[in-house]
């Protein structure tokens, strides 16, 4: 396989990955680390002490704050220059996006303004309608929402009920419908939606939210991110002008689903963020605590557990920026070639299935970190007095929205899938190479020392993953597409094996770049996350060949599941026991610089 | 009006527990953050004041290693023009009137000047010296702890903060230095537009020879003084419950105090 082959959107999965052909923070240039400290100063001195005030929606804090980042070119870090904006490469807008999640709330209007708002203008939008409206959207003069869930439309995005009809004078398109569960929709200005032209062709729409007939039904009463405003927005014969069409009539989805993809990196992103927060909040709690004549934190249990966040926190890190670098080497391929703005989105289609993976992810390493932050904290984690309680209720809302971590998950291989189709990844190639190299790999001796081990462990999932996802895609075929149990093991299968790729080329790539001493705990990390993986990724392919297989056939590829899982376990307790300490030591997350 | 701005590359101790170097002559900096010393960031903040209200330029002067360059970008960031970063192992850094001749030098070699902005203090070595001395070396006049200031023609005037909540309002000929106290301003924060730009900006490396210093004049062996070591002091503390009836604890309290040459 040749290098540009690897780096192709899903190939990881297909065979090794080499440490120089990933980005790591380690790698952050000095304009990066310097965007970091802007967004430390403005979320710890302007967004935390208002924290309480945002959770009620105290009148116009979130907006002024919107704008106060919109100062610094926080909102505008995707909108190019001759827009008002500070475009930025993508290991940027991920710093930012970090930096937001300290206040849960907060980070979900920005997140909708900024991503989902702003996006389809910039990626979709005409020359006038970018020249229109993206200055003041990168200032935060005017706030965006978007528009797309209906009452019967969630994951269904395009069994839409909204209507557009033209005006017999044929300057308006007459939009009426609803739209459910809309962020910002207290102070947005600029809407964008999507209705079907004449009850057929879905399409996308800019509105502006002054425009009448448009109503706004009460706050829903949230279980998390109660400070960012979600309503129902009510459009009765609203009249859109017909240049306000957004992108091509009938070709809507393309915007949908292409904006939602990008979103999906981003919450990753948004999901560190929070691992790092829980990590500062449970540590110091810990170290204060005394239970037992000693502060908890010195409980080697509590210790496990602060580990187990910090190894979420590495993977999640590790794996997004990984993401964030591809994308970045991409679009600066192909914005050499001049390319178009919707192009752009092409090229990150071309990773979505690693964007679909940072979103289950971290969504749901964020979604652990969180409880066992409100675990540590014992009946003071229960308590609203203590900020782990909101980010504990904050979280949950990441495994639902930018697409649920099912669509998500069944997206991951029924992608590859199509890719394998296409030509674009030899994924069967791999499979039918497997039979050889299982047969190999009956005489070779497992590596004992690190990395080495891990390298090996890691080649043996992957071809795991080709033995359950080969055998059910030729059990299937195309009638694939209905095993969802089977599509959401493989993704699960994808995703560790992803996650602790990217941690191991991270710790390879610190102990390349900066020695042993540095490479020391990250390299500890990899092993605990490698070691842990082995027993999940058993159970899981033993269960998609079990509701593939039967009999003889099915006892033929156990015996090649037992080859591949086999391994000695070492003692995590001591490791974990030290990456503790490391973030005892400093309070935090410890790889986390500032 | 041109001004130069000297600002200090210091740990950040709020966020980690201070261990003493194996040397023992300053703290394990790998345990820390490093970021710009608080009352220079106020100083930072009042030179980009002063240069958008009257015109002019302002430039950073720094001593300290490569990594503090992120710092002195993050000042140009906000609207300072240009920077010299001294880097010389010889300095003896923790003797601020050696500190100040370096300053100095750097500063004469950029030709006329106006005005000298820093920190009151170093939130590391608190000395609160080197903005006076510096002063000293410059040969021009000084205000220091300022709380306020208003640039007048050829002068200023530089409201300083004494104990006790006083003001002392002095009037100044230029060229002067200035020691800024912290709430001056409110320090802003650098925009992304503004980084962008800090990349461009010229950011010179100098050396003692470079400024055209001695370097005998400023090292170790020049300094009056001796950095013997660092450490941190023992924490001992003794607690003693008095135990008994509210009159008999009082009793016995007093008898402690009494005995202790307390009352």
């Amino acid at each position: 396989m040749t290098l540009s082959e690897l780096i192709k959107g899903g190939a990881f999965l297909l065979g090794p990955v080499d440490e120089k052909d990933v980005f790591t923070p380690e790698e952050f240039d000095d304009i990066h680390l310097m965007v970091k400290k802007t967004c430390a100063d403005f979320v710890n001195n302007k967004v935390l002490p208002k924290v309480d005030e945002i959770e009620t929606m105290a009148e116009g804090v979130a907006v002024a704050l919107l704008r106060e980042a919109g100062g610094l070119g926080l909102l505008s870090s995707d909108i190019p220059e001759e827009y008002g904006g500070d475009e930025a490469d993508k290991i940027t807008t991920m710093i930012i996006t970090e930096a937001m999640i300290a206040s849960g709330s907060f980070a979900a209007s920005f997140g909708a303004h900024t991503g989902i708002g702003t996006l389809p203008i910039v990626f979709f939008g005409s020359e006038a309608q970018k020249n229109k409206y993206l200055p003041a959207l990168a200032t935060g003069e005017k706030v965006a929402a978007y528009a797309l869930t209906e009452p019967e439309a969630g994951s269904d995005a395009l069994n839409s009920k909204s209507k557009a009809v033209l005006s017999a004078d044929g300057k308006y398109y007459i939009l009426n419908g609803v739209k459910q569960f809309i962020t910002n929709a207290a102070w947005a200005d600029v809407i964008v939606t999507y209705a079907k032209i004449d009850g057929e062709k879905f399409t996308a729409f800019i509105v502006d939210a002054d425009s009448e007939g448009i109503t706004l039904d009460p706050e829903e009463k949230k279980m998390g991110i109660k400070g960012s405003s979600t309503r129902s927005i009510i459009f009765e014969n609203v009249h859109v002008p017909v240049e306000n069409m957004l992108w091509k009539e009938g070709k809507g989805h393309q915007v949908a689903f292409n904006i939602l993809n990008i979103g999906r990196f981003k919450l990753g992103a948004a999901c560190v963020g929070g691992g790092k927060r829980s990590i500062e909040l449970s540590t110091d709690y810990a170290l204060q605590r005394v239970q037992f004549n000693q502060p908890i934190a010195q409980f080697n249990i509590i210790k496990n557990k602060i580990a187990e966040m910090a190894l979420k926190t590495y993977a999640m890190e590790s794996l997004v920026y990984r993401i964030g670098g591809m994308i970045d080497e991409k679009l600066a391929e192909i914005k050499a070639g001049g390319a178009e703005s919707s192009q752009i989105v092409e090229a990150i289609q071309e990773y979505a299935i690693e964007c679909s993976i940072a979103k289950v992810y971290c969504s749901e390493a964020l979604d652990n970190i969180v409880d066992e932050a409100v675990q540590i904290h014992g009946g003071y984690g229960y308590s609203q007095d203590y900020a782990v309680e909101r980010a504990y209720r904050d979280s949950r809302i990441n495994r639902i929205f930018e697409g649920t971590n099912e669509v998500n998950r069944m997206l991951i291989p029924g992608t590859l899938m199509r890719k394998a189709l296409k030509g674009e990844v030899p994924f069967m190639e791999a499979v039918f190479g497997l039979a050889e190299e299982l047969k190999k790999l009956k005489e070779v001796e497992a590596p004992t020392g690190c990395p080495a081990k891990e390298e090996f462990l890691l080649a043996k999932m992957k071809k795991l993953f080709l033995l359950a996802a080969g055998n059910a895609a030729q059990k299937f075929n195309e009638a694939l597409v209905q095993e969802q149990e089977i599509l959401c093991r493989l993704a699960d299968m994808a995703m560790e094996i992803f996650a602790v790729e990217s941690a191991l080329l991270r710790a390879k790539k610190i102990l390349a770049a900066r020695g042993e001493a540095e490479a020391r705990l990250p390299m500890m990390m990899a092993q605990c996350l490698a070691n842990d993986m082995i027993p999940k990724m058993d159970a899981w392919a033993g269960e998609i060949i079990a509701g593939t297989l039967a009999g003889e056939a099915a006892a033929k590829v156990f015996g090649g599941l037992k080859l591949l899982t086999r391994y000695t376990p070492i003692n995590t307790y001591t490791l974990k026991r030290e990456i503790a300490d490391a973030c005892y030591a400093g309070k935090k997350y410890f790889l986390e610089r500032r | 009006m041109k001004t130069f701005v000297c600002i200090k590359y210091v740990p950040d101790t709020s966020e980690a527990e201070v261990k003493v170097n194996a040397a023992g002559d300053g703290v394990d900096s790998s345990r820390f953050s490093f970021d710009i010393n608080d009352a220079d960031n106020y100083a930072v903040e009042e030179s980009v004041l002063i240069k958008e209200a009257r015109g002019g330029s302002v430039t950073v002067v720094s001593i300290g290693p490569k990594e503090s360059e992120v710092m002195i970008r993050m000042a140009l960031a906000k609207g300072c023009d240009d920077a010299i970063r001294i880097e010389d192992r010889r300095i003896a850094a923790h003797d601020p009137l050696l500190v100040a001749k370096v300053l100095a030098a750097a500063i004469r070699g950029g030709g006329e000047f106006d005005l000298v902005l820093t920190g009151c203090m170093a939130a590391d070595d608190g000395q609160m010296a080197t903005g006076v001395a510096l002063a000293e070396e410059l040969g021009v006049a000084h205000a220091a702890m300022v709380k306020k200031v208003e640039v007048l023609d050829g002068k200023v005037k530089a409201y300083r903060e004494l104990e006790g909540g006083l003001m002392e309002v002095v009037e100044i000929k230029l060229p002067a230095v200035l020691t800024i106290q912290t709430g001056i301003n409110e320090p802003r924060y650098a925009p992304i537009r503004g980084i962008r730009e800090a990349q461009k900006k010229e950011l010179r490396v100098a050396g003692l020879d470079d400024l055209g210093v001695d370097a005998g004049a400023v090292d170790a062996g020049a300094s009056g003084i001796v950095l013997e070591k660092l450490y941190i002091p023992e924490v001992v503390s003794k607690a003693e419950v008095i135990e008994g009836e509210p009159e008999e604890k009082a009793a016995k309290l007093a008898a402690i105090l009494v005995k202790g040459g307390l009352v």
